[in-house]
């Protein structure tokens, strides 16, 4: 079967969607036969969230950093939509690009130590994109630090304390503060919720759909876990061996896979 | 001079040097990589300082040295008698006497003129180095302007001191573009980098990196709306000459816990207590 036959509706090109955020044009990258992505299309909208499944090895954490810009790809474009324009990510200049990410989008790494400074307070974690942005006043700092903890149900008391005294999830929580405290249009996350056990997985998880809808975010999520994906995302791309083997509604892909790949990895997920 | 070329290293190294250091003045506050040459001493006593004095050292150039402010310390004593012997020039500890100061920690209280020039012994010569190991990554903060995490260290110090503790290598501005350290100088001495008559060189033997702020440059420390930079300030005044607006250092005087604040510059103290002309 050929790949085109597999996109589902969603991926249906020439449709002129107003509110298109990023447009994925044949994006690969690869490190070796199979080993990456592999001609990527995909369309996402604003406010929306696109989950990536697959298997570890499968290229999804590789074409996040294709897309977030930390890994030039070997072809293909990424086309952000902006207020003002389109602006081709590859195309532009280091510096505006580097700007994009610290401003308008944003990155939540698997493992919170990648994303934090842990050697300075948590408020200065919070804050850091804002110092970035010129904002010069230590009140307001400090103000939009404790406003953000709260948000995300952390002690606001807790500000000056370093991130290593912080739990696995409360470390994950600042990780998300500290990524929306600039108000970014789009969020990268991968693996949000891995390392976490199951409890406090649950509360990150509804504490993230909850910031979604408030802040209108769109986002795409990497994750091997089903049920993160199900609860999360409106869409799905799964992938393997670096290419999109089913994209769909994230219902009609968990509840009716089509591919021989995506009904493997959907009847593997274990029920309690 | 004794087997030794002129002011020690050989033309072609102080000639690398001065183009370097020409590439500095062009780009104030911009560090410039050189070719650092082994000097007869450790690195960390003044190795960088040193090669940009022996490179702008002229015959008849009289030379001041001066480390945490002292004529008198070892540093400065030996690195003066250094110069003295391989260069032949003159020395002097009166700072308006000098056309060439090199200097360790310290920025001298009488202002500087137009016509001398100061040369800092540079230890860490990246403002960024304390938040960003990598140096490919640092320079492309440099390249791109992204100095938001020098606000970071700031942020840290008020939320834990309530208060900017930093004290000495201040982070600067210099000409509205590239952040600088300006190496261990206390803060005090940061309002005298601003529009400075003289021309400052900062020379990193270790790092083997040189930077400069040409004369009359506008140098702005860091600081925070609501969190102004200040100086140090003290409720003593000098214990020997009695100045209440010099940089004081406290000096222990026994086993009883008995204490004096002294001027750390030597040169300036002698001089406001008419013991030198």
């Amino acid at each position: 079967m050929k790949r085109s036959e597999l996109a589902g509706p969603a991926l249906a090109k020439p449709v002129l969607d107003r509110s298109a955020l990023l447009d994925v044009q044949d994006i690969s990258r690869l490190y070796g036969p199979g080993k990456g992505c592999e001609s990527i299309d995909f369309r996402l909208h604003a406010g929306e969230v696109l989950g990536i499944v697959g298997e570890s090895g499968s290229g999804k954490s590789t074409l996040l950093r294709v897309l977030a810009g930390l890994e030039t790809p070997d072809a293909g474009r990424v086309i952000y939509h902006t207020n003002d324009g389109e602006l081709d990510l590859y195309a532009i200049s280091e510096a505006r690009r580097r700007a994009l990410l610290r401003l308008e989008w944003g990155l939540v790494h698997q493992n919170p130590r990648d994303g934090l400074r842990m050697g300075v307070s948590a408020g200065a974690n919070v804050g850091e994109r804002l110092m970035a942005l010129g904002e010069r006043h230590y009140g307001n700092l400090r103000a939009a630090g404790q406003d953000w903890m709260t948000q995300v149900e952390l002690d606001a008391g807790r500000i000056d304390d370093a991130p290593l005294t912080f739990s696995g999830g409360m470390q994950q929580r600042l990780q998300i503060a500290r990524t929306l405290v600039t108000r970014p249009r789009l969020v990268f996350m991968d693996e949000p919720t891995g390392g976490l056990d199951v409890s406090v997985q649950a509360r990150l998880l509804d504490m993230i759909r909850t910031l979604v809808r408030q802040l209108g975010l769109s986002v795409v999520l990497v994750t091997h876990d089903l049920a993160v994906a199900r609860l999360l995302s409106h869409r799905l791309l799964v992938m393997r061996r670096g290419q999109v083997v089913e994209a769909g509604l994230t219902d009609q892909i968990l509840d009716d896979p089509q591919h021989a790949y995506t009904q493997l990895l959907v009847s593997s997920v274990l029920t309690p | 001079m004794n087997g030794y070329n002129f002011a020690y290293l050989d033309e072609q190294t102080k000639r690398m040097i001065r183009r370097a250091l020409l590439k500095a003045v062009a780009i104030p506050g911009y560090q410039v990589p050189f070719g650092g040459r082994e000097m007869p001493m450790p690195y960390g006593w003044g190795t960088g300082g040193m090669q940009l004095t022996a490179s702008i050292l002229g015959g008849d150039d009289v030379l001041k040295v001066i480390d945490q402010g002292a004529d008198d310390t070892t540093n400065a004593v030996s690195i003066r008698a250094f110069f003295e012997r391989v260069a032949g020039v003159e020395t002097t500890t009166a700072t308006a006497a000098a056309d060439v100061i090199q200097t360790r920690h310290r920025i001298p209280e009488t202002p500087l003129e137009h016509d001398q020039i100061l040369v800092f012994q540079v230890p860490i010569p990246e403002p960024l180095r304390f938040i960003e190991p990598s140096e490919q990554e640092t320079r492309l903060m440099h390249a791109l302007e992204e100095y938001g995490v020098m606000h970071v260290k700031l942020y840290e110090d008020i939320a834990r001191y309530g208060h900017i503790a930093t004290t000495y290598a201040y982070p600067v501005k210099v000409d509205g573009r590239y952040v600088m350290d300006p190496s261990p100088i206390p803060k005090f001495d940061n309002p005298k980098l601003d529009m400075s008559a003289a021309l400052m060189l900062f020379g990193a033997g270790r790092e083997k990196r040189l930077y400069a702020i040409p004369p009359y440059t506008r140098v702005e420390s860091l600081d925070f709306e609501d969190h102004p930079f200040e100086i140090q300030q003290w409720d003593e005044h000098c214990a020997l000459c009695g100045s209440d607006h010099s940089f004081l250092d406290e000096v222990i005087t026994d086993d009883a816990g008995n204490r004096l604040f002294i001027c750390s510059d030597t040169d300036y103290c002698l001089t406001r207590r008419g013991e030198v002309a």
